[in-house]
């Protein structure tokens, strides 16, 4: 067990990107091998993050699975420094969750299928290497890992939403959020410089984490430093959270990508820009944090209304899902921006959340497009008559995105309220009330189109795959157990948080 | 100066390189016109044996020939190894492109492997005259290949345009070489760096001579303001020429200007932080500058040009911070001109493969590309994605690198405004990308019907030759590398360290 330790975050980062390369020798014409292939790889990483969150030992805390792989010597000092903490430890089982979930659902991909499952694994091991390394040029290498397939996933395998008046071209969509991510790493990458000239300054060049928070500790960086370093952290990963005003490129892009694409989206790469503004932003800065923590928590709560509102007048289930992320992502940023114990702890416990429950949706309205072949809600009508399962499923989801006590988003938007409440008053009411937007349109859409009069043009609707079905289930499962027993995941969560917030 | 030739045998590779340069002119005379295909086979396993002599004479030695004006050492050593694959790339991945395209393969070869010898002399170079002597050596053989496609009006006129602005920055380059020796009355670089950190007050001759050096050698790297000759240049050349200027001629260059610069100039500490100041301006404009117009361009060759001189900005910021007391900058700069050179052999390798069968460099001929040659397809993709610096590709590593040398360095805005440079050029090279993954080759595929090896199937679809053995193997190679390097440079980086303490120790 030990010697499995030692190595298993490696293994989470390592087998998918190899597998990624084994899968480019794969043969063209035949998409199933490959798909099997896929599979059968991301049911061992799932299985793999499954052991490395029951692994972590929550009564201990701190970095766990620790292993340090030498990478560039002297005069640089790059290091493969691994390493999960009470944060990291249930996101990383969420990307096992969702990576597999996400293949499983790509069944559908028959053109060229090859390319599009090395695209994902690779895109898969990038999340697995963010959330699992203490050394800034790997955590920003897999950041761009993660990010970079996108685009290809989108414009090869997406697709474009007519509006009637104009097209939103997939190739639009996919360049937007390509260029908008990737000028968030820029800001990204200038802070990473930042903070290692500043070690060099202090005579100690260092790209690790570790080291970092111990000079950030010991009072290296200085007061102003912090302060004009810190917003490159919070807009560069807010870009890729979907902080408001930036958001624009995340509904575009979830819209365009292809199902089991949007599902990793949404659900795990989002979680991507959060997590960072915590672990570098937070961890390495916290002067600079606790300064600018209250515009982010502004912006959070613009985030929370404006997606809600905006997600009103969407009449593309794709589009509703995309705003209501960006809404949700909201209620993260918010948490974070307390830095409250029960604030932050609520915003990790709501990425977990949201990001199965996004997922779910998605893969739902995958499976509802791929036989319809339109998502516009005007048309789409009494969906339970034909496709009940997968319509049932997606009413779950939207339940738990509206708060619906016994599933798994009441827990986390309450812990969000909880510390919100008990720092800026006023931005939780504003925020309670973007929750009932929320209800406004996630109701009205089960109740049209889910559950209204069926459209007798859907009569000869084929249901969804039995494979559908059972990733939904588990899906909806996993919403329900975290519903109704929080504890393995808020224990695990609070140890990290706690130890987080020390440091301020 | 008794020891003028004791030491003589350590430039056998040199005197080996140029006995190969005129055997091939003579064995040329000699050879039916069906046989030329044997002067590319001879040119490669001469250079195999050029760099199997150096790899086994020249490790370890660390002599100065000729009281000091050509440097034997480990710097040298490892940008000559360079200079030799880059040539034995470019014959490999060109032989079919010439065979097709261009008369007198002789005389190509010949050139070739002169300016290859230019190079090796200019990196050894410790003195201005020398180094002179050895670009213009370069420069000549490039005049003459850019102008090589006979009854190509571009190429002649890229040939033109070339050897004007050649000229004209040579004698700038001249010019400034005389007054600096009128002011000092020296020219090894390691008497200038004494007398310049001799003196605070820079007289007037020293200034302008030091000037006009920089600005004949800018001319050479074409780093903006003096770039407006690359472009067409570039565009007219054959395309092998094309690949062969943006790499090797740059690669040299700057492997001179590293030396010049260590040895030369930062030593005076003073004057030398004033300098800084200008290359960071210049480096910060050709960045910008060069990937900015890049976005405009339509052709292939263009674009590399104007991508090139963005790069070239890149690696100037890495010159910049060079400084006395760390070797971070001088590795940098050496790990950047590996990470560029293998990375654009790569593209220009496929680009020159897709040359040959359609005999188009259009951006918009690539559509679909990925579905009838996957292979040079994905070669040109992960090629521009490491150019744009995107990680597993070497790109992301030596920019990495580059820009946190630069940054711990002082010039933190240098480095930003390289990573918004980096941001522009994704752009660009996602837009290649995307005409050859996402536009299909339905409607307008379309072969030139010069050499009709590109046919049009009743469907629509081009089916395209195979890839010849040789680019099947110069990719291949070039992709290992590039992803190698791109995970795990420690190793190079062990060696490339080696070279600049010799670079920094001869001080």
């Amino acid at each position: 067990m030990a010697a499995m330790n030692e190595i298993i975050l490696v293994s989470l980062i390592l087998i998918p990107l190899i597998a990624a390369i084994v899968a480019m020798g794969f043969p063209k014409d035949n998409p199933r091998p490959v798909w099997y292939f896929a599979i059968a790889v991301s049911a061992v990483t799932c299985i793999l993050s499954v052991i490395a969150f029951v692994g972590y030992d929550y009564t201990e805390g701190g970095y766990q699975f620790t292993r340090t792989y030498d990478w560039i010597g002297d005069p640089v000092n790059i290091s493969l420094a691994l390493g999960i903490d009470g944060i990291a430890a249930p996101l990383v089982l969420l990307n096992g969750i969702v990576l597999l979930g996400a293949v499983l659902i790509s069944q559908t991909i028959i053109h060229r299928s090859r390319d599009f499952f090395v695209l994902l694994l690779a895109l898969g091991s990038g999340v697995f290497g963010v959330f699992a390394v203490q050394d800034l040029f790997f955590l920003f290498f897999f950041y761009e890992l993660a990010v970079l397939p996108m685009y290809l996933l989108i414009g090869v395998w997406g697709s474009s939403t007519d509006f009637g008046t104009f097209l939103r071209t997939k190739e639009y969509g996919a360049m937007k959020l390509m260029l908008v991510l990737v000028g968030g790493s820029v800001l990204i990458w200038v802070g990473i410089l930042a903070l290692y000239a500043q070690s060099a300054n202090v005579g100690s060049p260092t790209f690790n984490m570790i080291e970092l928070g111990e000079l950030a500790k010991a009072g290296a960086f200085s007061h102003e430093f912090q302060r004009w370093v810190f917003p490159l952290f919070m807009i560069g990963f807010g870009i890729l959270a979907g902080l408001w005003p930036f958001h624009t490129w995340s509904p575009d892009g979830h819209v365009a990508a292809p199902t089991g694409v949007s599902m990793l989206h949404a659900g795990v790469l989002m979680k991507l820009g959060a997590f960072g503004i915590i672990r570098v932003g937070v961890i390495l800065l916290p002067e600079g944090a606790s300064a600018w923590m209250p515009i982010l928590i502004i912006l959070g709560t613009v985030n929370v209304v404006y997606g809600a509102i905006s997600a009103i007048s969407q009449h593309d289930l794709k589009y509703v899902i995309g705003y209501s992320s960006v809404s949700h992502m909201g209620y993260v940023i918010m948490g974070i921006a307390t830095l409250h114990p029960v604030g932050v702890t609520g915003a990790v416990l709501q990425m977990f959340s949201h990001g199965i429950m996004t997922a779910l949706m998605f893969a739902m309205v995958g499976s509802i497009y791929e036989r319809t072949h339109i998502r516009d809600t005007n048309v789409l009508n009494g969906l339970i008559k034909r496709m009940g399962t997968a319509s049932c499923f997606f009413a779950i989801a939207g339940l738990a995105s509206l708060g619906l006590p016994g599933l798994s988003g009441f827990i986390a938007e309450f812990m969000v309220f909880v510390g919100v409440f008990r720092t800026y008053l006023p931005l939780a009411i504003l925020a309670v009330i973007g929750a009932a937007i929320t209800a406004v349109y996630m109701l009205r859409l089960l109740a049209k189109t889910f559950f209204g009069e069926a459209d007798p043009r859907w009569d000869n609707l084929p249901d969804s795959s039995p494979l559908e079905k059972a990733v939904g289930a588990v899906f909806v499962a996993i919403l329900i157990v975290v519903g109704v027993w929080p504890a393995p995941l808020v224990r695990v969560i609070n140890i990290g948080v706690d130890s987080v917030l020390q440091g301020l | 100066m008794s020891g003028l030739t004791a030491n003589i045998y350590l430039l056998t590779p040199e005197f080996i390189l140029a006995g190969l340069a005129l055997l091939v002119l003579a064995v040329d005379l000699f050879l039916p016109d069906g046989k030329k295909s044997i002067l590319p086979i001879i040119c490669i396993s001469g250079l195999v044996s050029v760099g199997l002599v150096s790899m086994i004479m020249l490790p370890g030695v660390n002599i100065s020939l000729y009281g000091g004006i050509l440097a034997v050492d480990a710097f040298s050593l490892f940008f000559k190894i360079v200079f030799l694959l880059i040539g034995i790339f470019i014959i490999l991945s060109s032989a079919q492109y010439i065979k097709q395209h261009l008369s007198h393969q002789g005389e190509f070869y010949g050139l070739l492997l002169f300016s290859v010898l230019g190079m090796n002399i200019m990196v050894q170079s410790r003195e201005l005259l020398t180094a002179y002597i050895a670009l213009e050596l370069l420069s000549f053989s490039l005049y003459v290949m850019v102008a090589y496609s006979l009854s190509n009006a571009k190429s002649n006129e890229a040939g033109l345009k070339y050897i004007i602005v050649g000229a004209f920055s040579s004698a700038v380059l001249l010019y400034g070489l005389s007054m600096l020796y009128s002011a000092t009355g020296v020219t090894k670089f390691v008497d200038i760096g004494m007398i310049l950190s001799g003196t605070s007050e820079l007289s007037p001759a020293l200034w302008v001579g030091v000037a006009l050096i920089f600005v004949g050698l800018g001319f050479k790297l074409s780093i903006v303001p003096f770039h407006m000759w690359a472009p067409d240049t570039y565009e007219g050349a054959p395309l092998p020429v094309t690949a062969y200027l943006a790499i090797a001629s740059k690669t040299a260059a700057f492997a001179l200007v590293l030396r010049f610069v260590c040895e030369g100039l930062i030593v005076a500490e003073s004057l030398w932080q004033e300098w800084q100041m200008i290359f960071a301006v210049l480096a910060a404009v050709s960045m910008l500058v060069g990937n900015l117009v890049a976005l405009a361009q339509t052709n292939m060759k263009r674009l590399m040009a104007y991508s090139s001189i963005g790069h070239i900005g890149y690696i100037l910021a890495g010159v910049t911070v060079l400084s006395t007391d760390s070797l971070v900058a001088a590795n940098s700069v050496s790990f950047y001109l590996v990470g560029y050179a293998v990375t654009n052999m790569v593209v220009f390798a496929a680009i020159i493969a897709f040359f040959n069968s359609t005999g188009d460099d259009d951006i918009s001929s690539l559509r679909g590309l990925a579905d009838s040659q996957p292979l040079l397809a994905a070669s040109i993709a992960i090629g521009l994605f490491s150019l744009a610096g995107l990680p597993i590709f070497a790109g992301f590593t030596v920019k990495f690198y580059l820009f946190a040398a630069v940054a711990s360095s002082g010039f933190l805005w240098l480095a930003g405004g390289a990573i918004i440079a980096s941001l522009i050029s994704l752009y660009y090279y996602l837009q290649i990308i995307r005409q050859m993954y996402i536009e299909g080759s339905d409607n307008s595929a379309h072969v030139s019907s010069d050499d009709g090896h590109g046919v049009i199937s009743p469907s629509g679809t081009i089916s395209l030759p195979r890839t010849s053995f040789s680019t099947t193997l110069v990719l291949g190679v070039g992709l290992i590398v590039v992803i190698w390097l791109g995970v795990y440079p420690g190793p190079l980086l062990e060696i490339i360290e080696c070279a600049s303490e010799a670079l920094m120790g001869t001080r």
